[in-house]
């Protein structure tokens, strides 16, 4: 991303930034290492593995080049839109991305389904059913999950090129798409692409339902197995090498093709737009109609089943809520330190590489690195809290990091120099330039890290006794006891607390707005 | 609030200090769906504690084989003393590692099935079995289902215990034409989940006509909620069996007290209480014969079952022909 040399900050010391990457790096490439080291040898990958390799890397490509796609027409259409209720759907449209896996997976299937909503119409009106179940299942589902960060994403690219461009294009009579809006895609999608393509590389149980069959199998169901199935933790750890091998590979790709952009600065004007007709709006609005639907009809599946089951739900349910806000706090407060650290260091393979590995990384690998590194000192469920806001917080490092480090890099490209020339240094630096104009991008990956968090199903239950559980956790325990009902209520509580926790958070960002 | 909260902690950590001062604990990893509030974990826990004058702690760790692999994970410095919920596709595994002791007992049980393992002692015991509405023609076979329109919604052998006792389950009733069944299954099949919990929900949800299950399945819907309108498929071919069971590890810091709980398992203070939390058989059926509701239970003919090792040989090989037959 930063081809550029980017002009060292003198004011900001880069020491914390060492610190933050290295710690990244020990909680990802560190526990493999442990892992690998616990296991014996065994035979290199077997062509099972080879065919969970080719499905993988083939469904991630394919859901990431979709979100992407439809991304951009519905980041247009919001960038150069005012309407009401546009900053709600915004926020609405991030749930998805917020969702524990097997709420949002029922939710589609309320919609997508053989009993779903559109089979209901389809059949109503005399058409086939259609199956949702086999690749394009996965794609949908994968679609559905990432496009709103997708549309966050490039939504940002738009509002950053400043208005005093669109004034300038238009004066000029040339065209903005091709001289202000494809050059700013070409700096901001293959990093978007990469980041999708890699949280699509890890998924596991999504792929798995909705591919319809072990044809759908993904290397990290074969980690999944490998770990605790077969306890085979030589198996699982090659193939976690494998996965951030793909990680390496993609991530050149990504970044050969992605062109540097220098804007220049601007003056926080309100963008006004002189290209685009009647047609252009009709096209926009049908463009946020179609996606509004495919998003938040799913979410309303989620809502409406959990209403009935919310008298169901039994008392523990509240100490789960509150453990679960805890973790969120914790990890969100610790996500925002590793991003900030990271971004203040500016540039450098290390800071990239921290923050784009924990995209790769498989959480079982991290959550048992961890447990063997625990264990011998002490009973790992005390840590359990912690430990899963420390995982929580490096999982969503990587959209924090590339929320915060452009907007970091452009302020401090933009009134670097005016700062040193003022000698406003260190804290008072951070206290009176960076943070105030950081306050939207840091509010955006505060309400995701602790969203992520709050939905989040994965260490914890390495590390979690019975006495620990997390909501999402207390939701999954429910259903194993048939009780199907009130963990749709637990469902739509949870849905609630990571909206509510991302809007706090967002709109704190957005005060100025 | 935070004052607030330290406080409570600090009541909290005193209290269970001075219990830990005063009592032997006794540590049982099982699996989760044990220990919920539903679960035989509460009743049990007052009901053991009631005689023993010990701490029972039950921890829960996901399904059967998560925690046969945190077991090994932790090795011989596991805090366990017991370990509560494996089923006999796992035992052969779980006695390699060494870490288990026998259990030196020999009760009267109740299983279709002899039993006569030194390290592993039955708690309860199930036939996986298809559940569907009763509305639905029940096939009466393998080949019946596979050559019916009818869907179903199955478990993934490679991370759940019911998905690979079905596996396990055609195998044994077919042998050498498992392959075969698996293709003509392969259009029944709407989807493969990662665990229990999805399938059954998503079968709940509508998404297919039968989900793979228990046979004991039908009589929670009935008892619990008053519905009766859930049935399981009873298949010529006989069904394979899951028997759970439990043993104690040779690292227990009190091996009596976990010897008098693998007594206190197969008496009535445990045994009655399992058929209505954990919707399965007991290993020894209660004086009184099974809850009310449990005659309606859909008996299969005959009962399948691999022996640990026999099923631990052939689970491999029984995963692959389920996989290469549905991923063509």
């Amino acid at each position: 991303m930063a081809r550029r040399p980017i002009p060292l900050a003198l004011g900001l010391p880069r020491w914390p930034g060492a610190i933050a990457a290295w710690l990244v790096l020990a909680l990802t490439l560190g526990t493999l290492c442990i892992v690998a080291l616990r296991a014996g040898t065994g035979q290199w990958l077997g062509p099972a593995d080879w065919a969970a390799v080719r499905f993988t890397v083939l469904q991630a490509a394919a859901s990431s080049a979709v979100s992407v796609l439809v991304a951009i027409p519905v980041a247009r259409a919001l960038a150069r839109r005012r309407f009401r209720g546009r900053s709600l759907l915004v926020t609405l449209m991030g749930a998805p991305f917020i969702l524990p896996v097997i709420v949002a997976v029922l939710g589609l299937l309320a919609v997508f389904g053989r009993g779903g909503l559109l089979n209901g119409v389809l059949s109503a009106i005399g058409l086939p059913k259609v199956s949702i179940y086999g690749f394009h299942g996965v794609v949908l589902a994968h679609v559905f999950f990432n496009l709103p960060l997708a549309v966050r994403l490039i939504l940002q690219g738009w509002l950053s090129i400043p208005a005093e461009r669109f004034r300038l294009v238009a004066t000029l009579d040339l065209a903005p798409g091709r001289f202000l809006e494809w050059p700013m895609l070409r700096a901001v999608v293959p990093g978007i692409a990469l980041a999708i393509f890699l949280i699509c590389l890890t998924s596991f149980a999504v792929a798995l339902i909705l591919g319809g069959g072990p044809r759908a199998t993904t290397v990290e169901l074969a980690i999944y197995q490998a770990l605790r199935f077969d306890f085979d933790l030589a198996g699982a750890a090659r193939l976690a090498v494998l996965q951030f091998g793909i990680c390496a590979i993609a991530a050149v790709l990504a970044w050969t093709v992605t062109l540097p952009q220098a804007q220049g600065g601007g003056l926080d004007r309100v963008v006004q737009r002189w290209d685009g007709g009647r047609l252009t709006k009709v096209g926009d609005g049908a463009v946020l109609i179609l996606t509004a639907c495919f998003l938040l009809l799913p979410l309303a599946m989620v809502v409406t089943r959990g209403l009935s089951g919310l008298a169901e739900m039994p008392i523990s349910i509240w100490p789960a809520a509150l453990r679960s806000v805890l973790v969120a706090a914790l990890s969100t407060i610790l996500c925002l330190g590793l991003a900030l650290t990271l971004a203040m260091r500016r540039g450098g393979a290390l800071a990239g590489l921290a923050s784009t590995l924990p995209l790769a990384a498989s959480g079982l690998v991290i959550g048992t690195g961890l447990f063997l590194i625990v264990h011998p000192f002490t009973n790992p469920a005390r840590l359990a809290l912690a430990v899963t806001a420390l995982v929580n917080a490096t999982m969503a490092l990587p959209f924090a990091y590339r929320a915060i480090a452009p907007e970091l890099a452009r302020v401090e490209g933009d009134y670097g120099r005016l700062a040193d020339s003022l000698g406003l240094r260190g804290w008072a630096r951070l206290r009176w330039l960076i943070f105030p104009r950081l306050r939207r991008p840091i509010g955006f990956a505060a309400g995701l890290s602790a969203a992520l968090s709050m939905g989040d199903l994965g260490v914890i239950t390495l590390f979690a006794t019975g006495g620990q559980e997390t909501l999402p956790l207390a939701m999954y325990r429910l259903m194993g006891a048939y009780r199907m009902d009130a963990a749709a209520g637990v469902a739509l509580v949870l849905l609630a607390l990571s909206l509510l926790a991302f809007w706090l958070c967002d709109r704190g960002g957005r005060v100025d707005d | 609030m935070k004052l607030h909260l330290t406080h409570v902690a600090g009541l909290f950590l005193s209290a269970s200090i001075a219990q830990a001062q005063e009592d032997p604990v006794l540590t049982i990893y099982t699996y989760d769906s044990f220990v919920t509030e539903w679960g035989p974990g509460p009743v049990v826990e007052a009901a053991f504690e009631a005689t023993c004058a010990c701490d029972l702690q039950f921890v829960g760790h996901g399904d059967g084989a998560a925690l046969l692999a945190r077991l090994q994970l932790e090795g011989a410095r596991t805090d366990a003393d017991i370990v509560l919920g494996l089923d006999t596709n796992l035992t052969a595994a779980a006695t390699d590692t060494g870490l288990f002791a026998p259990h030196g007992l020999t009760p009267a049980l109740d299983l279709p099935i002899a039993w006569d393992d030194a390290t592993f002692l039955p708690y309860d015991w199930g036939y996986f079995a298809f559940v569907s509405d009763v509305s639905v023609t029940a096939p009466l076979n393998f080949e019946d289902l596979a050559q019916s329109n009818l869907s179903i919604v199955i478990q993934d052998p490679r991370s759940s215990t019911p998905g690979l006792g079905l596996v396990l389950w055609v195998k044994e009733a077919y042998g050498d034409r498992a392959p075969e069944i698996w293709e003509a299954l392969a259009d029944n099949i709407v989807t493969v989940t990662p665990g229990w919990s999805e399938a059954y929900g998503l079968f709940l949800e509508g998404e297919a006509d039968a989900v793979l299950s228990y046979t004991t399945s039908p009589a929670y819907h009935l008892i619990a909620e008053g519905d009766g309108s859930k049935t399981a498929w009873a298949f010529e071919e006989g069904h394979y069996m899951q028997i759970e069971v439990a043993g104690v590890l040779q690292s227990s810091d009190v091996p009596d007290l976990a010897r008098s709980f693998m007594a206190f398992m197969v008496s009535p203070g445990f045994q009655d209480e399992i058929a209505m939390t954990n919707w399965m058989y007991p290993a020894v059926t209660p004086e009184g014969g099974l809850p009310d509701g449990f005659e309606t239970l859909a008996v299969p003919g005959s009962a399948l079952l691999l022996s640990g090792p026999a099923a631990r040989e052939i689970r491999d090989e029984a995963i692959t022909e389920w996989r290469d037959a549905l991923s063509r």
